[in-house]
């Protein structure tokens, strides 16, 4: 029982940080250039763009689990890849969640970066996109930050994982579902016992990302 | 001399405020010009359109005799003529040693050139030992002198100076002084613009000077006629130290 106990709980532990952890890399890598364009481009609408992604970051895991399950159930319009309650989906639904953070903490990072700084990297002769990767550069700190709130939103989510994976043991069953499913089944113990292992898993990488934060980049 | 640069009739607003009302002027290669005028009379401006950083409302900019626009798509090649130091030293959140290799990076240099010139820059600095040091944890002067190397590493044809020397002791403008006085007479193509309210910098570096006052270009004169005998009365009450503003 043990033995089977602590299995469950690695494989439970892996997928969490597997699935949290591809959305934050998804979620960076779309939302962390397009905060960067948004905070550093001046354009029509600029405002309302930065007030709606503000906005987003309240975005209802649920109805982001809502818009995948949708899109991929068997009747939906990409129902044909066949990803519905796999680990796939719960990328995709965490990754939504993740890109209004990594943007809009991008688009306040790089805003942040000094005006004189900008103008004397434009005025050395930075092409536009040089100069954009200079400043996002001088804005690591926020940028690292932008990860860390989106993988915090990740592993700590529930509602869409639920929604789109459906908690199968084994398979998509993550600590966050299976903490719920626990509870719900009156085993505290074992579900304090996950909620013990989720801290200390979300603490170990929040610890490598502040190493990461603090790295100076000489 | 042929003119480095030369300014038409360059007017800039503000929403309700004029910057520059018409201005007209021109720097010749190996020459040092000084441009001087009390804070708010457009120095900044003008430095910032001839760097292609602003856009005048009217008027033409020439660089070396070609008309340059700062909305064209190529305006950063002409910002890799020009090297710029702003009154604050603006040090990048990296080494001393890429600070300086920054210059070179972007300008595409090959990895062996930017190793030769970053060390000969650090050795003129006497900033060998703390290369590898964030550029951050320099003193104001060392970072202002490494902002010059940085704003020189690359040789520009032309070099703008914007009170690069407001906040520094002495010992360090001395030595800054001396650094574009180096600058400027190691080549005679290179030509250095500098805004001061500083008269007695403006005398130490300068050939020729204008005043400007209010946007507009007062006296345009040498270094000898401008502080012995000025035409305009304000540039007389400005040198005579009899202007308070």
């Amino acid at each position: 029982m043990a033995l089977e106990v602590s299995y469950d709980v690695i494989q439970v532990t892996l997928l969490s940080l597997y699935v949290s952890g591809c959305a934050t890399i998804l979620g960076s890598a779309i939302g962390i250039p397009l905060g960067a364009l948004i905070g550093l481009k001046e354009f029509g609408g600029k405002g309302l763009l930065k007030t709606i992604t503000y906005t987003m970051y309240g975005f209802p895991p649920v109805v982001s689990g809502l818009a995948i399950y949708y899109l991929f159930s068997r009747a939906g319009p990409l129902g044909s890849f066949g990803i519905l309650f796999t680990p796939t989906a719960m990328i995709l639904a965490e990754t939504l969640l993740v890109i209004p953070l990594t943007t809009g903490i991008t688009i306040a990072s790089v805003a942040e970066v000094d005006r004189s700084v900008k103008e004397t990297v434009k005025s050395l002769g930075t092409t536009p996109r040089q100069s954009v990767l200079t400043v996002m550069r001088e804005a690591w700190v926020g940028l690292v930050m932008a990860a860390m709130i989106g993988f915090g939103r990740c592993i700590a989510e529930v509602g869409a994982a639920y929604m789109v994976g459906g908690n199968i043991k084994g398979e998509t069953r993550v600590l966050t579902t299976v903490i719920m499913l626990e509870t719900r089944q009156g085993h505290f113990d074992y579900a304090l016992g996950l909620g013990l292992v989720l801290i200390v898993v979300a603490m170990a990488v929040f610890f490598f990302l502040r190493l990461l934060q603090e790295k100076e980049l000489l | 001399m042929s003119n480095a640069i030369a300014l038409k009739e360059i007017t800039k607003r503000y929403k309700d405020v004029t910057a520059l009302r018409s201005v007209s002027l021109t720097a010749s290669k190996g020459e040092v010009f000084g441009l001087l005028g009390p804070s708010g009379s457009g120095k900044s401006t003008l430095l910032r359109i001839i760097d292609l950083l602003e856009t005048p409302d009217s008027g033409e900019v020439q660089i070396n005799g070609e008309t340059v626009h700062s909305d064209s798509k190529d305006a950063f090649q002409t910002r890799r003529r020009i090297g710029m130091i702003l009154q604050k030293p603006m040090v990048l959140n990296r080494s001393v040693e890429n600070n300086l290799a920054y210059a070179l990076l972007i300008r595409g240099w090959s990895e062996e050139e930017i190793h030769k010139r970053v060390d000969r820059e650090l050795k003129r600095l006497g900033l060998e030992e703390r290369r590898m040091k964030n550029a951050r944890t320099l003193s104001g002067g060392e970072m202002q002198r490494l902002c010059f190397a940085r704003s020189t590493i690359f040789d520009p044809a032309l070099l703008i100076l914007d009170e690069f020397t407001a906040n520094l002791d002495p010992a360090n403008v001395a030595l800054l002084e001396d650094m574009v006085r180096g600058y400027a007479s190691e080549n005679e193509d290179r030509a250095v613009i500098v805004v001061t309210h500083n008269l007695f910098q403006a005398k130490r570096m300068c050939h020729r000077m204008a005043l400007m006052w209010d946007g507009e270009i007062v006296e345009v004169a040498d270094k000898k006629r401008f502080f012995e005998a000025p035409e305009d009365e304000r540039t007389a009450a400005f040198v005579s130290g009899e202007l308070v503003y």
